[in-house]
């Protein structure tokens, strides 16, 4: 049984509802005449309302970012090392906000809910979704909460987009913008790969055009391949060949296409596990929101530009052995943020475990974090 | 100036620096210079370090601080985007210091640069008992030591003269921070810290 009750755990946490009324205009066209979302928060909201930072969950995370659900739960939160009284973003001194993002399966409106004034589940009908519009969304939910201002927005990898798209479109709301793992926008390569993984969900028989749950099926097939090749780009190649080298799980070659080499197992495993906790036309919309992000398109192209209206102070982070989002690709948003001689500190951590590293307890990484964090002035 | 956690030379530099001027930091250390000029003379701007502790110390105080390899250029910064460009006690660690030299005043109206003097006396006097300097700023030993490029004070007025460089203000500073008589007449020979205020002419 997890420690639920340890002194650096938020403990047990309850997801949290709220439904808006108000239509939203969507990126695409569309506008969403009504929608939930799903929340937590951990800590309390100061009597000056001025210490609430937004947590931004990447492609496949969702609301329950620390603490359990129940003592029986295994794992904690998605970023239970990085949130709690005395970690990194300490919640005896922040209050803490994390919402899974419009078109999620996590208990805000997407595929799965459903469409308002039918008995259908939107499925493959569920509008494209934007950062832009996610950035909306969770705008309407502050000031739901009675939050005029983030002390700090902050999120890793696609997270690390949503927190400059809110910098962007909301600069008098966001004191300090934490942007980690991320990029301005994906390249070509980031693309492509995305694009495999949507094309193994959407060729899988099962598919049936996302329209599988009208056939009691799921695909799969097609999920745990997506998800496959996730973890392979998550990883670094030293990483793999440190945990995984070329070792064969039976000792020797058997010359079959079962599980032979440990890689595989721990691939088949990630997959395994991903198509009981996430929904395929989730996961398409996810990925199309990551290709289409590009706050600079409004501006020929420019970044430079595209930040220009940015007040918040910036802290950038990348990890040395990310070459998904590569260092490279957090130093072009920290060039446009000191053209505009906005306040920024940038920090590379030396890191072998890839992409995933934004996750995962790197003592000089939460050194950082707690650092920027303790100089985040808060009232009484 | 209150230079209560400055270096000597730091200090030195804290009083040439004008008020809200916009300064870039090359190899800032913890961040102690960009936090005093900060609180005592509005200055804004950024400090560059590699150092992860320093780094850590850097974001602490609420300085700007971007991590970054000196040696791989300053490419991501535009000409004539700060007032000061700064390098305390760093040059000498450069690959190649006449070349960030230049870049330091591509990017800065004014460049201030110091440097431990190789023409120490005391630098001298272990050169000619046969062995490489080691001293209280020099205190690395030749193997290990990240200072490949030692010059001394006349060096460094050599190479201001081949660049055509106009040296606004010059100082020597020993370890406690006096620029006695001695210093000010021969500082090649007496002054431990070199403090350049230079800028390109016309």
């Amino acid at each position: 049984m997890p420690d639920t009750q340890h002194a650096d755990s938020v403990g047990l946490v309850c997801p949290q509802f709220r439904h808006f009324d108000t239509p939203l205009a969507l990126d695409c066209g569309v506008t969403l005449p009504s929608y939930d979302l799903c929340y937590e928060t951990y800590g309390e909201l100061n009597a000056a309302r001025d210490n609430a930072v937004l947590v931004c969950h990447a492609l496949s995370g969702d609301a329950h970012a620390a603490g359990f659900h129940d003592p029986e739960q295994r794992k904690p939160g998605w970023w239970d090392n990085c949130i709690g009284p005395g970690k990194p973003l300490d919640t005896r001194r922040f209050f803490v906000v994390c919402s899974n993002n419009l078109g999620g399966c996590n208990g805000s409106t997407g595929p799965l809910s459903v469409r308002p004034g039918t008995t259908h589940r939107y499925g493959p009908d569920f509008p494209f979704v934007t950062v832009r519009d996610w950035v909306q969304s969770q705008a309407r939910l502050a000031d739901a909460l009675g939050i005029e201002r983030w002390a700090a927005v902050m999120g890793g990898s696609l997270g690390g987009m949503q927190v400059l798209q809110w910098a962007i479109d909301f600069p008098d709301r966001v004191r300090h913008a934490i942007v980690i793992a991320a990029a301005p926008r994906l390249s070509t390569q980031n693309i492509a790969f995305n694009e495999v993984a949507r094309q193994a969900i959407r060729s899988d028989p099962d598919f049936h055009d996302g329209h599988y749950a009208d056939h009691g099926v799921v695909p799969e097939r097609g999920l745990r391949l997506a998800r496959m090749l996730g973890h392979i780009t998550y990883l670094s190649d030293d990483v793999l060949h440190s945990r995984f080298g070329r070792e064969l799980k039976e000792g020797k070659i058997q010359f079959n296409f079962g599980v032979e080499f440990q890689i595989e197992s721990y691939l088949r495993y990630q997959g395994e596990s991903f198509v009981n906790r996430f929904d395929a036309n989730t996961y398409l919309l996810m990925t199309k929101s990551l290709d289409y992000f590009d706050p600079a398109a409004d501006f020929e192209g420019d970044l430079t530009r595209a930040v220009s209206r940015c007040t918040a102070r910036f802290l950038v982070m990348s990890f040395s052995s990310d070459w998904r989002f590569s260092p490279k690709r957090s130093r072009e948003i920290v060039r446009a943020l000191l053209d505009n001689d906005l306040d920024v500190s940038y920090v590379d951590i030396e890191s072998a475990l890839g992409h995933d590293s934004f996750l995962l307890p790197i003592p000089q990484y939460h050194k950082v974090l707690g650092a920027y964090f303790s100089r985040i002035e808060v009232g009484a | 100036m209150n230079g209560r956690h400055l270096r000597p030379e730091q200090a030195l530099i804290a009083d040439w620096i004008t008020s809200g001027s916009r300064v870039l930091d090359l190899g800032c250390g913890d961040g102690a210079l960009l936090a005093a000029l900060a609180t005592q003379k509005g200055v804004t701007g950024y400090g560059i370090e590699i150092d992860p502790d320093n780094i850590v110390t850097c974001i602490e105080r609420g300085v700007n601080v971007l991590h970054s390899d000196l040696d791989a250029g300053l490419s991501e910064f535009d000409a004539h985007s700060f007032d000061f460009v700064i390098m305390t006690q760093t040059i000498q660690a450069i690959w190649r210091p006449d070349a960030i030299i230049d870049e330091m005043l591509r990017i800065g109206r004014e460049v201030i640069v110091t440097f431990p003097n190789m023409g120490h006396w005391k630098c001298r006097a272990q050169i000619l008992l046969g062995r490489m300097p080691v001293t209280r700023h020099l205190p690395n030993t030749w193997y290990d030591t990240p200072n490949i490029h030692m010059c001394t004070i006349n060096d460094f007025e050599e190479l201001c003269a081949a660049k055509h460089l106009e040296v606004l203000e010059r100082a020597t500073v020993d370890s406690s921070h006096r620029a006695d008589l001695g210093m000010r007449l021969l500082p090649n020979l007496l002054a431990e810290i070199a403090v350049y205020r230079i800028k390109r002419r016309g």
